[in-house]
C-alpha cells in the first residue's frame, strides 16, 4: 500500500501500460506540449499533467500530439484500435464531446456490432470532467448519462486514485470502447493505493460506508460529498450504505437492489441535471424491481435543469453539496 | 500500361463483378426484395479496382456509404455482401450491417461508413497505425465531393500532414453531393484536390473512368506515400450511373445526361477499347469473363434468398465482447 495522487494515478498506470504492451498509444492535443514552440516538447505534458514524461519515454510515433480536432482523434482512437492498436485518446475537457460526437457514438461505439461481431474496438477516450472550478458552462459539465445511453460504450467514473489504477488497467487491457471519465476536482486528491497489477472488473461497485438505514448511490466527486453526509448521519446513529457505482456502463444493479432491500431507503446523487439523468436511471431501477422493500419514496438530488453558471456563488449553488445530500437523506429517513 | 495479361483480366473481372453486382441490386431493389437505402456504384468501378489492385491485404482502406464497390474492389466475398445485403445471419456482418456498413477488417476493409465525412479520421487512425509497424503500409479513405466539404475531412488532412501519416485521401468526384450539383457546392469552383493541396500535400488528379490512367496514378502515388513522404490525395473525375438512393428519381440530372454519361463515360466500355484496340485482347476473352461473372452474380442472389434469417435472439449480440 502507497498514497498516491489521482493524476498520477493515471499517468503512471498509461506509463506501465505502455511499457507493458507496445500497442498502447496515447494521442491528443498537448498530450506532449510545446510541439512546435520554443520550449519544446515536454513543456506541458498534458494540461492535466497525465501524460508528462511518455514522449520522452515512448516517442512521437506512439505518444501522437494532435491538433486541436477532436473528430480527427477520436475517429483516429477508432482506426488505430481497427487496426490492432490500444489507444488511449485524451479530449482534455468532456465537454468536447460535443464536436467529436459522430466518431464516440455511430463509429467506434457501433464498430463491433455493424461488423457482426468480426472486430473489436479497445479504444480508451479519456476526459475531464466535472464542475468545481468556475470553468463555467462549456468546459465543467458531467456527461456519463447520455455516454451511458450509448450501447457499445463502458463509461467508467473513478473517485480515487486506487480505482483510477484498477479501473484504467482494466480498460486499457479490455476489448471495448471505454470512456474514462477522470473528475477535475479529484485530481489532486490523494488515496492508498494497493501494490501489485490489480485490475477492477467492470460493474462492480465500490461500498464507499456501510450501514443499514439508507442506500445512497453516487460517482465521482459525489462520492466524498456522500460520505461527510453518512459520517453526519452516523453520528446521530444513522448508518448509510454509500455505493460509489464506479461504472455506468455496465451498472451494478445488484449491488444497488441487495442494498435497498437492506434499508428501504434509496437517495440518489448525481453532479449532472435532473433530466433522462444517472438519478432517474437509478430510481427506476429501485422502483421496477425493488418496489416492495421500499419504505419511502426514492430521493433524488441533482443538479438543476440550468447550464453551469460562471461565478463563485452561482456555482456553488449548482452543485449538489454534502448538506443537501443530508438533509435530503434526512427527509427520507422520516418518512413514516 | 505495365500491368500482365492476368492482372489485366484480374481487373477487369473485379470492375465487371461490381458492375453486375449493382445493377442486379437495382432490379432485386425495385422488386422490394431487399430493406433499407442502397447506394449503388455503377459508374466509379475504375476508381475503386484501380486503387484496390495496387494493394496488398494488410493496406487498409474505408469507405463510403456507396461501398459495394470497394468492399468488391478490396477482396470482400461477393455471396457474404449478398447475404448482408438481403438481410441473413449469414452475412459478412451477420445481418446487423446491411448494405451501408458492410466491413471485413481481416481483409483491411475497415468498413463503409453511412455518415458521411467520417471516414477519413479513421483512416488517419489506421495509416498512424501502418506507421509504427514500420513495413510500408497505407491506409486509403474514399471520400465523395459530398464528404469533401465535411470538417471531418479537413481535421482528418491536417492530422495526417501534421504526424506524416501514409495515408491517402482519394476523392471520387461524381459531381454529385445526394442530389446537389458539384458545381454549386464545392466552393473552391470544380477541383477537390487544390483544398488537399493546401493542406499541404502532394495531390494527383485524374480520369476516374479510365482503369488505367487511375492504376499508373495511383502506383505514384503509393510509390511516394510508401516511401516515408506523409500523406497524399487524389482526385478523379467520374461519373455516378444511378441515384443517389435506390428509389431516387433523379429529377435533378438534365436532359439525356445518363444516356450521354453511361455512352461515353463508362468504365468497362473505354477498358475494353483500350484493350482490344492495342489487341491484348480478343472480345471473346472478355465475353467469358462476362459469363462467369453473371453466372456468380445469380449463385450468390440465390444463396441470399436461401440463406438463413437472424433471430430476436441475435439482437443482442456483438454489442460488447463483454460486458
Amino acid at each position: 500500500m502507497a498514497k498516491m495522487i489521482y493524476r498520477d494515478a493515471v499517468r503512471l498506470t498509461i506509463f506501465e501500460e505502455m511499457e507493458r504492451d507496445d500497442r498502447v498509444v496515447v494521442l491528443g492535443e498537448d498530450v506532449v506540449g510545446g510541439m512546435g514552440t520554443a520550449g519544446g516538447p515536454e513543456a506541458i505534458g498534458g494540461i492535466w499533467s497525465t501524460s508528462k514524461g511518455l514522449y520522452d519515454r515512448f516517442g512521437a510515433d506512439r505518444v501522437i500530439d494532435t491538433p486541436i480536432s477532436e473528430s480527427a482523434i477520436v475517429g483516429a482512437a477508432g482506426g488505430l484500435a481497427l487496426a490492432g492498436k490500444r489507444p488511449v485518446a485524451e479530449l482534455m475537457f468532456a465537454d468536447f464531446i460535443g464536436v467529436s460526437l459522430d466518431q464516440i457514438w455511430n463509429q467506434i461505439a457501433k464498430f463491433r456490432y455493424m461488423f457482426g461481431g468480426k472486430s473489436t474496438c479497445p479504444a480508451v477516450i479519456r476526459m475531464a470532467y466535472g464542475a468545481g472550478f468556475n470553468a463555467a458552462a462549456q468546459h465543467s459539465q458531467s456527461v456519463h448519462h447520455f455516454l451511458t445511453a450509448m450501447p457499445g460504450l463502458k463509461v467508467v467514473m473513478p473517485a480515487t486514485p486506487a480505482d483510477v489504477r484498477g479501473l484504467l488497467r482494466e480498460a486499457i487491457r479490455g476489448d471495448d470502447p471505454v470512456m474514462f471519465l477522470e473528475h477535475k476536482a479529484l485530481y489532486g486528491i490523494e488515496g492508498d493505493v494497493p501494490d501489485g497489477d490489480y485490475t477492477i472488473p467492470f460493474g462492480h461497485a465500490r461500498l464507499a460506508r456501510a450501514g443499514e438505514d439508507l442506500t445512497i448511490v453516487a460517482t465521482g466527486l459525489m462520492v466524498g460529498r456522500c460520505e461527510i453526509a453518512a459520517d453526519a448521519l452516523a453520528r446521530d446513529g444513522i448508518g448509510c450504505d454509500v455505493i460509489d457505482l464506479r461504472t455506468t456502463s455496465p451498472l451494478d444493479e445488484e449491488a444497488v437492489l441487495d442494498s435497498v432491500e437492506t434499508t428501504g431507503r434509496l437517495l440518489v446523487v448525481d453532479e449532472a441535471p435532473p433530466r433522462c439523468g444517472l438519478a432517474t436511471d437509478i430510481a427506476a431501477l429501485a422502483a421496477s424491481k425493488a418496489f416492495a422493500s421500499l419504505k419511502a419514496p426514492v430521493e433524488l438530488v441533482t443538479a438543476p435543469h440550468s447550464p453551469i453558471p460562471f461565478a463563485l456563488e452561482l456555482e456553488r449553488a449548482y452543485l449538489p453539496s454534502a448538506e443537501q445530500i443530508e438533509a435530503a437523506a434526512r427527509k427520507t429517513l422520516g418518512w413514516r | 500500361m505495365q500491368l500482365s495479361r492476368e492482372e489485366m483480366v484480374h481487373a477487369y473481372r473485379r470492375m465487371k463483378t461490381i458492375r453486375e453486382f449493382e445493377e442486379r441490386l437495382h432490379v432485386e431493389i425495385a422488386t422490394g426484395a431487399i430493406a433499407g437505402f442502397t447506394h449503388l456504384y455503377c459508374g466509379q468501378e475504375a476508381v475503386a479496382v484501380g486503387v484496390c489492385e495496387l494493394l496488398a491485404t494488410d493496406d487498409m482502406i474505408v469507405s463510403t456509404h456507396r461501398g459495394h464497390g470497394h468492399c468488391l474492389a478490396k477482396g470482400c466475398d461477393v455471396t457474404g455482401m449478398m447475404k448482408e445485403i438481403w438481410g441473413s445471419r449469414e452475412g459478412l456482418c451477420k445481418g446487423k450491417g446491411g448494405s451501408m456498413h458492410i466491413a471485413d477488417v481481416d481483409l483491411g476493409m475497415l468498413g463503409a461508413n453511412g455518415i458521411v465525412g467520417a471516414g477519413a479520421p479513421i483512416a488517419v487512425g489506421a495509416a498512424l497505425s501502418a506507421k509504427l509497424d514500420g513495413k510500408g503500409k497505407v491506409a486509403i479513405t474514399f471520400s465523395g465531393d459530398g464528404a469533401c466539404n465535411q470538417g471531418t475531412t479537413f481535421e482528418a488532412m491536417n492530422l495526417a500532414v501534421v504526424t506524416k501519416a501514409p495515408c491517402i485521401f482519394v476523392f471520387e468526384n461524381n459531381h454529385y453531393s445526394e442530389h446537389t450539383g458539384f458545381a454549386y457546392a464545392v466552393g473552391t469552383q470544380r477541383d477537390i484536390a487544390s483544398r488537399a493541396e493546401a493542406f499541404g500535400m502532394r495531390v494527383w488528379r485524374a480520369d476516374g473512368t479510365d482503369f488505367f490512367a487511375v492504376h499508373d496514378t495511383m502506383r505514384e502515388v503509393l510509390a511516394y506515400v510508401r516511401a516515408g513522404n506523409g500523406p497524399a490525395a487524389v482526385e478523379f473525375d467520374t461519373e455516378r450511373f444511378f441515384g443517389h438512393f435506390e428509389g431516387d428519381p433523379q429529377n435533378y440530372r438534365g436532359k439525356g445526361e445518363l444516356d450521354r454519361i453511361r455512352a461515353e463515360r463508362d468504365c468497362l466500355v473505354k477498358f475494353r477499347q483500350s484493350v482490344t484496340a492495342a489487341a491484348l485482347f480478343d472480345a471473346r476473352d472478355l465475353d467469358a469473363v462476362d459469363r462467369e461473372v453473371l453466372a456468380a452474380i445469380d449463385d450468390a442472389v440465390d444463396a441470399a434468398r436461401k440463406a438463413d434469417r437472424p433471430t430476436a435472439e441475435d439482437v443482442l449480440t456483438d454489442v460488447y465482447v463483454a460486458y
